[in-house]
């Protein structure tokens, strides 16, 4: 059972360092092999239970992302002027201390904040909420998580009593029968989706898929629901009564494990009286639910997994609990194949959520009562200690734009862009006596609401820690890098400022594995097994010990070092009585209703390639392939009612802010909803900061924000002309002109739209560069404009404006851009955009992992493959994280229908 | 029994008359060819490869000696005509002989304009227009001679860039302030005088000249505005004008060419007049091109087909290694055109589309004329580019791409 432990798994590069991936919260196994060039060769690490050797698209392409170009290197102070000046870290270390201090004596412990996040190593959550909560007194260590998957931990932690996921990835292998919940598992989890199609395809494992939109992972499943926003715990609650109404409790479990079952079937039988009514408010047909009720009814082995539609609600916290209701009516939890899985989405949410580093946690899963409390007063020696819960992040936000909030450290998180009402934030955090952020880049949204002091943090690569992953997985993250420039890992930093502040002794760590040692050891600190968090096996834990740490599921306490997989199959739950906690939900409904004014629902969400706010995966020409620009996904019916076309360009707005996208147009799209990417900033696009209109509506019981239904207008943006720049240096286009940035192949690229004529566009590029390297193709009348600047045989920048409607090909020019040997003889061929040497247009990305494009695989399809595997062997498309294979399949699918035609 | 046809001109023109008799009404007419230099008729287009050492002497020839005989044509070399008597329908040559004729076609060509200027007629002020000019202009570059060649236009160019290539050290005079001004607009013609500054030529544009100076040879070129250039030789390529005195004199209608209708006839019906010295709708060519499709058309009347000759849309070919230039139609958009410019600074790549209702109304290429046939295609059919607007500049293969 256990795949952790000893395995001795296949031969690995003598060189190759075992680590973990900084993406999603599947938290794989990477085999890092350094080049001693600052660069990595990147493989998947095959003795790693998480992943077994495989990675995803954005796995596979660390090795692209790794350069130091948009890295900060040094501290930064802000000048008077508001320009920066290099500080030594000794400046920037008693600056933070000094301000910090001077903000505590002047407004008190409660007036200083940490915003912290799901990608920084528990050693240095640790750290941060130690000084926080123990040392400054103040309770306000809030983190990103609280976008991510704050409602699962409410959820848990109400009805199990703990925040404790259940099972463990093998049960997706050996489950009979898979719910995805609000998870585009496809493109957000991949690695874990090809598990589940694994055992699909050897096992005849079901997959059902419940998302309001048409999602990549419903495109190759048993049955997609596609209910309406807001409507899950309708259908969960009418499960459960399905359940009882039809005998298939497990009534020994239910007697024996959990309290509040009559109560909360009373309260679900008010919800969903029927199954009328449950299709009433999901919109589903009532066959469709019956069928998904028997379906699950009838497969004891089920895994009922959920990612973010679920979470980023404001009754988030009552969506998970209906789930886990269903599992705990039916005892479907703990055991081989069946339970509630939540999928996290980033790599160490679970290591803060274990720290503490959620602002309704003190520490090590420990809460604030004065029992809590005073252990960890005890076991600190901590001279303050925060007295209640602290503000979460929307609240915490509110706190800093009302000034109660007047000192707040952001570390690894750029809240400028991810936060709800991202534009009031980011004002917001201009207005600090004291800001300071941590950071791994030079520039971004939050960075551009110019913190008093930049601190320049160890990134992937270069950090050295422990990270958990979604089934409580703990494994180390190694460096494999050396730090560069003045770079220092975040539990240094924070130990450095600890030290200042007169907190010496309790921040005396020489380093991670004592940080690791002692938060293991506060874990099982008078423990006894009345806490799920335990791993007092680790609390001895030496350096060397620690360095050979294998990944393993806690709980782990003293004298267990191989883990828990799972949890409660014989109930335990970490209540005062043991039993699990069912609890009436509130009338499933939105925060928000629409309006004529806002007739549309913005939800927001993840693409495939991308992560976050594309400080990494942007680095990477293969992942930028992928979707380009940042686009909104709409039905093509409300596309005709409100004047948009496939390529033309949506204002969406709200109260909060507006977005200027793309438009394209999805028949996935539920009527009246629509669907945009998180992951542009301002750094990435000029007008697609997608938080800016996102609602900041909470749950209550988890602070969660409903980031997924803000009511919201859409209407038509016309620009006169579009076009492409690629450059080395930076180059700014007319005012006014909408772009996104992306990374190709020597450089960066930057798709605009802009109402400047060609007169304007030339003009400003001969400003910029010298005339002289200049290749120009001039179409006044025509609206078009194109020009190369060549010099030294390497082209260093070029630019391409055409009428709206007729965007100009690029390829010659990319291929150029990256080769100085593909630069054309005659150098005005360049400027067709395309060569004629049977390179003909590649077409959008569909493998990144191979760089695999749209017109290869139609080709193949084309020539007689019949099958994704088929397109595997010739092109090797789909063989490698197989986020892919949907788009293939529908790809061969269009192939068909056309043949057919 | 065959009528006979003379021809009058033994150059381009002419031979391609022949050729294209031959390809129509082989046997019908006794053909005679009558030239005044005695040689067989060479394609004087690559006169200036020649004097640039380019190609050989042999390279120029049109037709080889048996071409001729093959097809039965009597030639009549190394002597011009004196007169033409219309109403025997006979005609002179310079040895008194006497010719009759059925159909007579003057192809006699052009001649280099020579200005009366001060000092025109010294020894060293010539022309190029023959062989026998290329001779002595290519043994006076190779001794490194200082020639100054006045006119930058098409011949000019070629003389002056010839003259270099073959080791003298060349000025180039121009009276106006761009080159080939009826051909490239300024900044095509600015590449190119940019391309001769780079090989070796000393341009001087807006350079009117007001004399020659020497004793016994030409030793400098006065100019208007006071500068005088020593020269040990000059060529002036000014222009050409048509050779109309025989036609004139036998009372053709003559303007500043032979008149001819749009069946090359001239006032008599019986006489025709083909290539440089034709004069048709107004219209008189300097280039091949025009002779050449004048010549199939009289071939074909001549073969009793019907067949109109509606004039030439003119497109200059600069024939110098390395420095293509091509032009073709309007090449400045006047009212109601637009312009695409193409432009590469650096290798002195420049191409210029002037486009009229949608339609390719002319284009200038200068460093490379690739796809310069296509172009003119274009512009003679008058077909439709919008659709491959954006393509057009690149070329052909481009817009077939396009299109497909």
């Amino acid at each position: 059972m256990r795949r952790d432990a000893d395995q001795p798994g296949p031969p690995v590069p003598a060189a190759a360092i075992r680590t973990t991936c900084p993406y999603c919260g599947v938290g794989c196994g990477v085999l890092a092999t350094p080049d001693g060039r600052g660069g990595a060769t990147i493989a998947g690490d095959p003795s790693h239970p998480a992943n077994l050797g495989r990675l995803c698209s954005k796995g596979a392409a660390l090795g692209e992302t790794l350069g130091l170009g948009s890295r900060v290197l040094h501290p930064l102070r802000r000048t008077e002027s508001g320009g920066y000046e290099r500080v030594g870290w000794e400046v920037a270390l008693d600056a933070v201390a000094d301000g910090l201090k001077g903000v505590i004596a002047t407004h008190g412990p409660d007036a200083v904040a940490f915003y912290l996040s799901g990608q920084l190593l528990t050693e240095d959550y640790y750290a941060a909420n130690k000084l926080m909560k123990g040392f400054i007194g103040s309770p306000h260590v809030d983190t990103n998580s609280r976008l991510c998957m704050a409602s699962t931990v409410a959820g848990q932690r109400r009805v199990f009593g703990s925040d404790t996921v259940p099972g463990s990835y093998e049960d997706l292998d050996s489950a009979d029968l898979i719910v995805l919940v609000g998870s585009n598992t496809a493109w957000c989890h991949p690695v874990l989706f090809r598990r589940m199609q694994q055992n699909r395809a050897q096992r005849g494992a079901r997959i059902v898929v419940i998302d309001p939109r048409a999602t990549a992972t419903g495109e190759d499943v048993d049955r997609v629901l596609r209910l309406a926003p807001g409507s899950d715990t309708l259908l969960f609650a009418g499960l459960l009564v399905h359940l009882a109404d039809h005998g298939l409790t497990d009534t020994h479990y239910l007697a024996r494990h959990v309290e509040g079952y009559d109560a909360a079937l009373a309260n679900a039988r008010e919800i969903a009286p029927s199954l009328a009514a449950v299709a009433r408010g999901t919109g589903l047909d009532e066959t469709e639910i019956a069928a998904f009720y028997a379906i699950w009814s009838e497969t004891p082995a089920v895994v009922t997994a959920w990612s973010q539609g679920v979470n980023q609600s404001a009754q988030g916290t009552d969506k998970v609990a209906a789930i886990l209701h269903c599992h705990l009516a039916t005892g479907r939890i703990g055991k081989p194949g069946c339970g509630p899985f939540s999928l996290t989405g980033q790599p160490n949410a679970m290591g803060g959520r274990e720290v503490g580093g959620l602002a309704n946690m003190l520490a090590a899963h420990m809460g604030y009562a004065p029992a809590e409390i005073d252990r960890v007063q005890r076991f600190w020696n901590a001279p303050r200690m925060a007295q209640a819960e602290g503000l979460k992040a929307v609240a915490m936000m509110e706190a800093v734009e009302a000034g109660r909030i007047r000192a707040l450290w952001v570390m690894a998180t750029n809240p400028a862009v991810s936060l709800p009402r991202a534009d009031r934030v980011r004002a917001a955090l201009a207005g600090l006596d004291l800001f300071v952020v941590s950071e791994n880049v030079l520039s971004n949204d939050t960075l551009s609401a110019k913190p008093h002091l930049i601190l320049p943090a160890a990134a992937w690569g270069e950090k050295d820690g422990t990270v958990t992953n979604s089934e409580r997985r703990i494994s180390r993250q190694r460096a494999f890098l050396p730090l560069p420039g003045e770079v220092r890992p975040d539990w240094w930093i924070i130990a450095q400022v600890a030290k200042r502040l007169g907190f010496a002794d309790a921040f005396a760590h020489a380093g991670p594995a004592e940080i690791y040692a002692e938060h293991a050891a506060l874990s099982a600190f008078e423990n006894e097994g009345r806490r799920d968090f335990d791993i007092g096996a680790h609390a001895g834990l030496t350096k060397r010990a620690y360095d050979a740490l294998q990944p393993v599921q806690w709980p782990a306490p003293a004298g267990q070092p191989l883990g828990t997989p799972r949890l409660f199959a014989q109930g335990g739950f970490f209540t005062t009585d043991g039993r699990a906690r069912m609890a009436p939900l509130a009338t499933p409904a939105l925060a928000s209703a629409t309006s004529e004014a806002l007739p549309l629902l913005l939800n927001t969400g993840r693409l495939r390639d991308h992560w976050h706010t594309m400080t990494r995966t942007g680095l990477s020409p293969r992942l930028s392939a992928h979707s380009a620009e940042p686009s909104v996904q709409i039905h093509p019916e409300d596309a005709r009612c409100h004047g948009l076309t496939e390529g033309s360009f949506a204002r969406i707005a709200n109260d909060h802010g507006s977005v200027v996208l793309k438009v394209a147009l999805d028949p996935g799209m539920t009527r009246g909803s629509l669907f945009a990417p998180i992951h542009w900033s301002a750094e990435t696009a000029s007008h697609a900061r997608i938080g800016a209109a996102v609602q900041a509506v909470c749950d209550p019981w988890s602070g969660q924000p409903e980031m997924k239904a803000t009511p919201s207008s859409v209407e038509p943006v016309t620009y006169a002309a579009q076009g492409f720049v690629l450059s080395r240096e930076d180059f700014a286009l007319p005012e006014g002109s909408w772009w996104s940035r992306l990374a190709v192949e020597g450089g960066e690229a930057r798709l605009f739209a802009t109402d400047a004529g060609p007169a304007e566009l030339m003009d400003a590029v001969r400003a910029r560069f010298e005339e002289a390297d200049l290749t120009e193709m001039v179409d006044m009348a025509g609206g078009a404009y194109r020009c190369a600047v060549i010099r030294d045989g390497r082209l260093l920048a070029a630019l391409f404006l055409a009428p709206f409607g007729g965007l100009p090909l690029w390829d010659s020019v990319k291929r150029a851009f990256a080769d100085p040997a593909a630069l054309p003889d005659n150098r005005l061929a360049l400027l067709a955009g395309r060569s004629l040497d049977g390179m003909a247009d590649a077409g959008p990305t569909v493998c990144a992992c191979f760089g695999v494009g749209l017109a290869a695989i139609r080709a193949a399809f084309a020539g007689g493959a019949a099958s994704p595997d088929e397109i595997g062997q010739q092109l090797k498309a789909g063989t490698n994280c197989g986020s892919c294979l949907p788009e293939i399949r529908r790809i061969g699918a269009q192939a068909r229908a056309t043949v057919a035609a | 029994m065959a009528e006979p046809l003379v021809i009058v001109g033994k150059g381009m023109a002419a031979t391609r008359l022949v050729e294209e008799l031959g390809q129509r009404a082989l046997g019908r007419h006794a053909i005679a060819v009558i030239g005044e230099e005695p040689r067989l008729a060479y394609n004087r287009v690559l006169l200036s490869p020649l004097l640039a050492g380019e190609i050989a002497e042999a390279d120029i020839e049109l037709k080889p000696a048996a071409w001729w005989r093959v097809r039965g044509v009597s030639t009549f070399y190394g002597r011009g005509v004196t007169a033409i008597d219309r109403a025997a329908k006979t005609v002179t040559l310079a040895d008194g002989a006497l010719l009759p004729y059925g159909k007579l076609v003057l192809a006699t060509g052009s001649k280099p304009v020579r200005p009366p200027l001060p000092g025109i007629d010294l020894p060293g002020v010539m022309t190029f227009r023959d062989m026998a000019d290329v001779r002595t202009l290519r043994d006076r570059a190779r001794s490194g001679a200082r020639i100054v060649v006045i006119g930058g236009g098409l011949l000019g160019i070629e003389a002056a860039y010839g003259l270099s290539r073959s080791g003298g050290r060349v000025t180039l005079l121009h009276l106006v302030d761009r080159l080939m001004e009826r051909q490239l607009d300024a900044d095509g013609a600015a590449l190119l005088a940019e391309a001769l500054a780079l090989r070796g030529i000393d341009l001087r544009l807006g350079a009117a000249t007001r004399g020659f100076v020497g004793r016994d040879h030409v030793e400098a070129v006065e100019l208007q505005d006071g500068p005088v250039l020593p020269a040990d030789l000059v060529v002036v390529a000014i222009g050409v004008r048509p050779h109309a005195e025989l036609a004139r004199a036998a009372g053709l209608g003559v303007d500043r060419g032979i008149l001819v209708d749009d069946g090359l006839a001239t006032s008599d019906p019986d006489i025709f007049a083909i290539g440089e010295c034709a004069q048709h709708d107004g219209s008189v060519y300097g280039l091949v091109e025009p002779a050449y499709e004048q010549a199939r058309v009289l071939a074909s009347r001549l073969a009793g087909e019907p067949a109109h000759y509606r004039g030439s849309l003119l497109a200059t070919n600069l024939k110098v290694s390395g420095i293509g230039v091509f032009s073709a139609g309007e090449f400045e958009a006047g009212e109601g055109a637009q312009t695409i410019l193409l432009r590469d600074r650096a290798t002195g790549l420049y191409r210029k589309f002037v486009i009229r209702d949608g339609r390719l109304a002319g284009c200038v290429l200068v460093g490379d004329t690739q796809g310069a046939l296509f172009y003119l295609r274009l512009i003679r059919s008058g077909q439709d580019i919008s659709a491959i607007r954006s393509e057009l500049p690149f070329g052909e293969p481009y817009c077939l791409a396009e299109a497909a």
